[in-house]
């Protein structure tokens, strides 16, 4: 999901560069007044962690296999502000150390994957932790989490590529929320057993916080990076994903070159996220969305139930 | 580290490379943005602009003896993003839009990141960082995973040579379990490393 320099035009650069410089800068203020000295090293040590919990591969069909992308999994360890830092600090190494990522489009990736992942993902975690009790609730909350930071980060991502011109929005949307909702399976599968090998070996490193209410601080922090996120995706993914003809759309046809269509590379069984038989795109793309959604939260209950058994049936040397 | 890092993308050692890397690294980083910045957001008929970026990383090549070699496979090693993208464009023949600009640019960015990583060490961007008063928490932050990043990457492919040594026969699943314990426990160990870390700090006399 890292964008490349030369994807994105002037004005997503910019805007995208804004939000995550903006971000950032609340995280590491936020970070500074809140975290204990003793804990400021664990932020470059999670960073170095994060990149090496990379490379660890994990088997898909065949010979493939995939890896942790992380960004859920180290805000429910850290919390939010700790996890921007974290997952900003891994893109702007991976950027300048390693060439993986563009220059002008680390504004972009930072605020995808390291803004949009780790804010959704934490608030999907607590939410969904509140509700389900025990360490099955926190499990399946940080399966489901992984599951929707992913996906959310990807259609992000196509977002931005489409406010750029680069690929089309009915490109790239499919595909990139497609693939990701496939590999956020994944994502969210790794992030919970990662979560679950934590808590069984050391829950002291874990914060408390998991059972206590929200501090004032925090909830303004909460309010701060979600409304940077939600100010995001208002702007990347607001004018495409809404049923009337978007701007850009209305501009192409107005100027003459709505006739160069791109059609879809992969089609998908529910095509175009589109349940067949409804009228509308966008009411039956909501729906389509809002079902793989449920069938996700159910399989992540499903995943918590089969992953933690009955404390007395696992025995000490399984880990 | 050579598993971790396959040839292509590590990193190469920046004092290698002779006279470029006793450049000023302000300068060099401050070049690099100009040059990548321009060449990412130029409008697209500024074939001068890319024909001068390429002359200008050709001449910091040559002027630091540096092979071409190595830097190339580097530059393929990091692009099937991009040459996946262009070749959907290309397939897709968009005419708004022309996949070969779009991989040029794509290309000389890339090439100049490059080439900035491969003659400017880290230890010394960093220190125009902390210069140009970007925040002390991030670039200590910078700094420390620069710092553990292999050190870290070490220690998990240690812990997955000890498990594959352990382990056989696995079924996908219980690998999955398996390699999710690993990256738990590296958790773990990070957070003691930066236990350690911290009272080594201010042993030091950090804050």
């Amino acid at each position: 999901m890292h964008i490349p320099d030369g994807f994105l035009d002037a004005k997503t650069a910019l805007v995208t560069g804004g939000l995550s410089a903006a971000g950032l800068g609340y995280a590491l203020r936020s970070v500074r007044l809140e975290l204990p000295p003793r804990r400021v090293p664990l932020l470059g040590l999670a960073a170095a962690f994060l990149f090496a919990a990379q490379m660890v591969n994990f088997p898909v069909l065949g010979g493939t296999s995939g890896h942790l992308v992380g960004g859920a999994l180290v805000a429910a360890l850290l919390g939010p502000a700790a996890a921007v830092v974290v997952v900003a600090t891994v893109l702007i190494v991976q950027c300048f150390l390693f060439a993986d990522g563009g220059v002008m489009a680390l504004g972009a990736n930072i605020f995808n994957m390291g803004l949009v992942s780790t804010f959704t993902g934490y608030a999907i975690f607590r939410l969904v932790a509140r509700v389900l009790p025990g360490l099955r609730g926190q499990v399946a909350a940080l399966a489901f989490a992984g599951w929707c930071s992913t996906v959310l980060a990807a259609i992000s991502c196509a977002g931005q590529l489409a406010w750029s011109g680069t690929v089309a929005w009915r490109v790239g949307f499919p595909a990139m929320a497609g693939v990701h909702a496939l590999i956020g399976l994944g994502e969210g599968a790794v992030s919970a057993l990662v979560f679950l090998a934590i808590v069984r070996t050391r829950p002291d490193l874990l914060p408390e916080r998991a059972h206590a209410g929200f501090a004032p601080a925090k909830v303004r922090e909460f309010v701060v990076l979600g409304l940077l996120t939600a100010l995001g995706v208002a702007l990347f993914v607001a004018p495409f994903a809404c049923p009337w003809p978007d701007g850009l759309e209305s501009i192409a046809a107005r100027l003459g070159f709505a006739h160069r269509e791109w059609t879809p590379l992969i089609t998908s069984p529910v095509a175009d996220y589109r349940v067949p038989g409804l009228a509308s795109p966008g009411v039956s793309t909501a729906l389509a969305g809002g079902l793989g959604v449920l069938v996700v939260f159910g399989l992540a209950i499903g995943f918590s139930q089969l992953v933690v058994q009955k404390p007395a049936r696992v025995p000490a040397n399984s880990r | 580290m050579m598993a971790l890092f396959p040839q292509p993308f590590a990193p190469a050692d920046p004092r290698r490379f002779g006279p470029v890397s006793r450049w000023p690294a302000a300068m060099k980083l401050a070049a690099a943005l100009v040059l990548v910045g321009g060449t990412a957001l130029v409008p697209a008929n500024w074939s001068a602009w890319f024909v001068g970026v390429a002359v200008v990383l050709l001449a910091v090549m040559l002027a630091g003896r540096i092979a071409p070699g190595p830097l190339l496979l580097r530059l393929l090693a990091l692009s099937p993003f991009i040459a996946g993208v262009a070749l959907a464009a290309a397939w897709h023949r968009s005419g708004a839009l022309d996949w070969r600009i779009m991989a040029l640019r794509s290309g000389l960015c890339l090439a100049t990141v490059i080439l900035l990583a491969s003659t400017t060490p880290f230890g010394e961007l960093l220190a125009v960082l902390r210069r140009a008063h970007v925040p002390a928490l991030l670039v200590t932050t910078l700094a420390l995973m620069q710092r553990y990043l292999f050190v870290l990457g070490d220690e998990s492919e240690r812990m997955n040579r000890a498990r594959a040594s352990r382990t056989f026969n696995r079924s996908r699943w219980l690998a999955w379990r398996t390699a999710a314990t690993v990256v738990g426990q590296l958790f773990v160990r990070a957070s003691e490393r930066a236990e350690h870390v911290y009272d080594a700090m201010c042993a030091r006399g950090w804050r």
